[in-house]
């Protein structure tokens, strides 16, 4: 049955997408200049699965995050001054600067934050969720993860947890079928991650997770159902980087073919389409959203350029509380 | 009435107050946290029906209900997680750990996740995580079992650590640790739980975290011990008496935040250190309470510091090479004499 979408929604999803695709492109642009410092993992080619699982959100979801995790922080409503300023170390970002890249959270929109460690924050969700359901609070948590995230072994245990105690969390493996440069079939006699879901009684799907509508209406059915109490679930989303595994890395060990497929099926430029066919969108309405998230960026960067240097006094200060 | 409480006593009265048991403490504690603040609750392994390995906490389950006295499956590092994720989002887990070897599972959820998550998120959140577990030789239970890993988390920026000797410390303790915004790893001790103590009846008694505890006044030797290391100590001093050598027992009680103060204060009126750890020498928090004290005081120091620690390898089976390897009451009787012998 096909569903309905308004052009309001279309043009939300869109929005979004092209947010993502131009932050991490002047993002890249500006780590190019030296401006950004660090490492840097571009979610480029990705973002329809952070888009579409963060339209089926509510406010008082969670989320947990990866070492890949701009896109996530957009999609759940952060403001691009305050991301543009954390990514390049200023007191005015997210995590005055002491988190960076790796470790953007936005906690009042329920992000809990990215996470240098993959891996490291698939319990973290679980416990939000355990959280949620102690409070008798209808929060969903997501933990996005990915086929990396699921070689290490709280992504068993969590799930394991997860389903003994029927908590509301929806597991999202962004399978953008590298680990660095290791494939998924190279290290798993196994390629379809979600089959893993079923040993431990926990339904699961494989997505198209380039395909913003689809992603959008698996995570909608899945968060209904968290929120009727048959939680956990998870949706493997299979995706593709459009580079290497961080800013310098070329990618070179990706094939062409597979690179110009992706490119074929770009999240972003289908979320267009989906905007224009569906939604019945002219030309100058979409010329009209790009345009507003091109200056919103301009205008992050500008705050981020601007934000005052960093106060070393009021670090020391902070750090008594650690010694 | 904690009916451990009988068991313990020997059926002498339940309001004596002077013999509390070390668990039931512990146990007591935990009961009235969890009456004060719903959002206190408890998980581990073999916690709720069963009550523990050790009892401590035996009758939550009945009070509070399963859905704040949690079992786990085993999976140390993601029930940990799940208690960080639950801290962070408005709980006040107290998480249990069989053995702080087990603790090992778990490194990346303590220390690059619940140390680090309130300094990388800029102040955005909080982690009141207590992480309770016990440490320590004295049972037979060999190399994965005894060890005492104070150090690895006494590293960590981000992480307090707690070590109570006695009954009314640990009762104390560990209510301070559940109302900390901070994670808190409280180490028990394995053959502290059934030693007895007196403990204030009151709902309002608790020890802040960073307050150490002078556990005997002397003029002589400071001694500075922590944990099973306490009683042993205070034996020994009680010897070292009879021969007219009055040792001062200070127990930091937290060695994150650590009574800096306290300690100092001794050294300055005795002139004289004997540290005393049950963890191996190297590496251990003993070198490094002899840095801070050979910075601050050295002038008033008449001797060398003197380390008294556990040997460098892992613990033994056999009972008489585990008692080999770590300080025992004579051990601490011959370094007190040692550090006086070099005046």
């Amino acid at each position: 049955m096909p569903v309905q979408y308004s052009k309001l929604f279309l043009s939300g999803l869109y929005r979004q997408l092209y947010t993502i695709r131009v932050f991490e492109t002047r993002c890249v642009q500006l780590y190019r200049q030296g401006f950004i410092r660090g490492y840097f993992h571009p979610y480029l080619g990705e973002e329809a699965i952070a888009v579409g699982v963060c339209a089926a959100l509510e406010p008082q979801d969670y989320l947990t995050s990866t070492h890949r995790g701009h896109g996530h922080c957009i999609a759940r409503g952060a403001d691009l001054r305050r991301m543009t300023a954390e990514i390049t170390g200023k007191q005015t970002g997210y995590c005055k600067g002491r988190g960076g890249s790796m470790h953007i959270a936005d906690v009042s929109k329920g992000n809990l934050g990215a996470n240098g460690i993959v891996g490291g924050s698939t319990a973290i969700g679980v416990g939000a969720a355990l959280s949620a359901k102690l409070q008798g609070r209808d929060s969903v948590c997501v933990v996005f993860t990915s086929d990396g995230g699921v070689m290490n072994g709280s992504f068993g245990e969590s799930l394991n947890l997860a389903a003994a105690w029927n908590l509301p969390v929806i597991f999202v493996v962004e399978n953008n079928q590298y680990a660095v440069s290791t494939t998924v079939q190279e290290v798993s006699r196994e390629p379809q991650l979600y089959k893993r879901a079923a040993g431990y009684g926990v339904e699961a799907r494989r997505i198209d997770g380039n395909h913003v509508l689809e992603v959008y209406e698996t995570a909608s059915e899945y968060v209904r159902r968290c929120r009727d109490g048959k939680g956990p679930f998870v949706i493997e989303a299979l995706t593709y980087r459009q580079g290497g595994h961080h800013v310098n890395d070329p990618g070179t060990y990706m094939p062409e073919e597979q690179k110009e497929h992706y490119r074929k099926i770009d999240p972003c430029r289908r979320g267009r389409q989906f905007l224009m066919e569906l939604g019945g969108a002219s030309n100058e309405e979409v010329a009209a959203i790009e345009a507003e998230v091109e200056q919103a960026m301009e205008e992050a960067v500008v705050f981020a350029r601007e934000s005052p240097g960093m106060d070393v006094q009021e670090f020391l200060q902070e750090t008594r509380s650690y010694s | 009435m904690n009916p451990l409480a009988t068991i313990a006593h020997g059926g002498s009265p339940l309001s004596d107050r002077n013999r509390v048991q070390y668990r039931t403490a512990l146990n007591e504690a935990l009961a009235e946290e969890m009456r004060r603040d719903p959002r206190v609750f408890v998980m581990g392994e073999g916690i709720a029906e069963r009550g523990g390995s050790y009892k401590v906490t035996q009758n939550l389950l009945a009070e509070f209900g399963k859905n704040r006295v949690i079992d786990t499956p085993l999976c140390e590092a993601s029930f940990t997680g799940a208690g960080i994720g639950a801290a962070l989002t408005g709980m006040r887990p107290v998480v249990e750990l069989l053995f702080v070897d087990f603790a090992m599972l778990v490194m990346d959820q303590l220390v690059n996740q619940a140390a680090k998550v309130r300094f990388m998120t800029g102040d955005q959140c909080r982690v009141p995580l207590v992480l309770r577990t016990q440490g320590g030789t004295g049972n037979g239970l060999a190399a994965q079992h005894s060890q005492s890993l104070e150090a690895l988390f006494y590293h960590i920026p981000g992480l307090k650590v707690v070590m109570p000797s006695t009954p009314a410390d640990a009762k104390g303790l560990l209510k301070a640790s559940i109302r900390d915004d901070w994670p808190v790893i409280f180490i028990e001790h394995k053959l502290l739980y059934l030693t007895e103590g007196p403990v204030p009846d009151t709902d309002d008694f608790l020890i802040p975290l960073g307050q150490g505890d002078v556990k005997r006044v002397g003029r002589d030797v400071t001694l500075i011990a922590w944990s099973n290391m306490i009683p042993r100590s205070l034996v020994a001093a009680e010897k070292l008496a009879v021969v007219g050598i009055e040792v001062e027992v200070v127990d930091p009680r937290t060695l994150v935040p650590l009574d800096k103060d306290l300690i100092l204060r001794s050294v300055c009126k005795t002139e004289h250190v004997v540290i005393v750890q049950e963890a191996v020498r190297r590496g251990g928090v003993a070198s490094d309470l002899a840095s801070i004290i050979q910075a601050e005081a050295f002038d008033y120091l008449d001797a060398p510091i003197e380390i008294l620690a556990g040997l460098n390898t892992p613990v033994p089976f056999n009972l008489t090479l585990e008692s080999a390897c770590v300080p025992q009451e004579e051990d601490i009787v011959r370094a007190v004499k040692r550090v006086l012998s070099r005046n």
